[in-house]
């Protein structure tokens, strides 16, 4: 018997919606999103938290400008506040030092992050995926049954191909998923209220029968705004999103 | 993990094994990477155990440490965490208390340095066995 696995359910029991933001494909902009979702619903008078849960290649902390600082302790772990998102990350821990994790690790750190950090009530907590389906993905979509998933992709035909194998593991695990995001996305792609032309992520978004949530601009002055959240939510890109979750995240929750 | 985390967990398997009946004695395992704090622990059980739960009153609770044996993926060198050449620092053991598995952070193997180790045993905590009555 594992005691860990029973505390897991009551750290996040005054969590009211955990959104899991994956795609199965790195470097597709997940941490992005999720940093940049967290801050916009926290902008929206959301009290919000953001799990990183890339323990080999955490970077969540660089987009919301949290500090390397280790977590303040107070009957276990409760985590830093940046950009006005609760934010906690292996990076809290290890600071820069690299963390060389094999599968089985990766589970274990998992349970462990879960089970020690109190999250106390929040409206969302966004969880950044870590790339692949192995056992962080394995493990989330087990620890956390009430996880609905965004799903992050590009037009390439390389990272559709990923998502697909992505939302069929999904659907086999009989997981929610709340929808697909396009990332990186063609000018010509992104418009109020939804796609002005037609792209693989919106025909993938149709042969799954899922909502396609919205496209977000590439948008190379982005660079210069990680760590400010507020800036960032002032980019063409942060725009774009922040409108995606007022129109998809923060009405369903009312 | 956190003491007061480990004891929410242990306390509430004991309540859930109970049953009906009353828990004796339950005993804890915990792998030396844990790093838990046994004074510590035992203060944490106090504050959880429920104070109107007959089921638990005069509960004991013993905690073993196992300890911690490492071997190497690479050479296939095998060495005790107590026995580091250059053992974690301070801040390095509060981190691997917190997640155990940040040892691959911060210990290597003392023969040729890699990170790349398992943990043969000290790691991990169960509930080795109940008594209830």
């Amino acid at each position: 018997m594992d005691p860990r696995l029973e505390v897991i359910g009551r750290r996040l029991e005054e969590v009211s919606r955990i959104v899991a933001v994956t795609g199965g494909k790195g470097g597709i902009g997940k941490t992005m999103v999720s940093a940049t979702l967290a801050a916009s619903l926290a902008r929206n008078g959301r009290r919000c938290g953001l799990l990183d849960l890339d323990f080999t290649g955490p970077c969540g902390h660089l987009v919301l400008g949290a500090e390397a600082s280790f977590p303040e302790e107070d009957f276990g772990i409760l985590p830093q506040v940046a950009g006005g998102v609760h934010f906690m990350s292996v990076t809290c821990f290890t600071g820069e030092d690299p963390a060389p994790l094999r599968g089985g690790d990766v589970s274990s750190a998992l349970v462990e992050l879960l089970a020690i950090t109190r999250w106390g009530q929040l409206d969302y907590l966004v969880i950044d995926m870590p790339p692949g389906l192995g056992d962080a993905t394995l493990e989330a979509a087990r620890l956390l049954p009430r996880a609905e998933f965004l799903v992050v992709s590009t037009a390439s035909r390389l990272v559709v191909d990923t998502v697909r194998r992505t939302l069929k593991l999904l659907r086999r695990l009989e997981r929610p998923i709340l929808g697909l995001v396009e990332n990186m996305a063609a000018d010509a792609a992104v418009g109020p209220g939804g796609p002005a032309a037609d792209t693989p992520v919106t025909a993938l978004a149709a042969e799954w029968d899922l909502p396609y949530l919205g496209a977000l601009p590439r948008d190379a002055g982005i660079e210069d705004h990680l760590g400010r959240p507020e800036a960032l939510l002032g980019t063409a890109y942060g725009r774009a999103l922040d409108a995606l979750a007022r129109r998809h995240l923060i009405p369903a929750s009312a | 993990m956190h003491e007061l985390a480990l004891a929410e967990g242990v306390v509430a398997t004991a309540l859930k094994s109970a049953d009906g009946r009353t828990v004796r004695r339950i005993v804890v395992k915990v792998g030396q990477l844990q790093q838990i704090d046994a004074n510590a622990f035992r203060d944490c059980v106090e504050q959880v155990v429920p104070a109107d739960e007959p089921a638990l009153a005069g509960m004991c609770v013993d905690l073993e440490t196992e300890p911690a044996r490492l071997k190497c993926r690479v050479c296939d060198h095998e060495f005790a965490f107590d026995d580091l050449p250059q053992p974690p620092g301070e801040d390095e053991l509060e981190a691997i208390h917190f997640v155990p598995e940040l040892a691959h952070s911060y210990v290597s193997c003392p023969a040729c340095n890699s990170p790349d180790f398992e943990v043969v045993a000290g790691r991990g905590i169960w509930i080795d066995h109940i008594e209830v009555s």
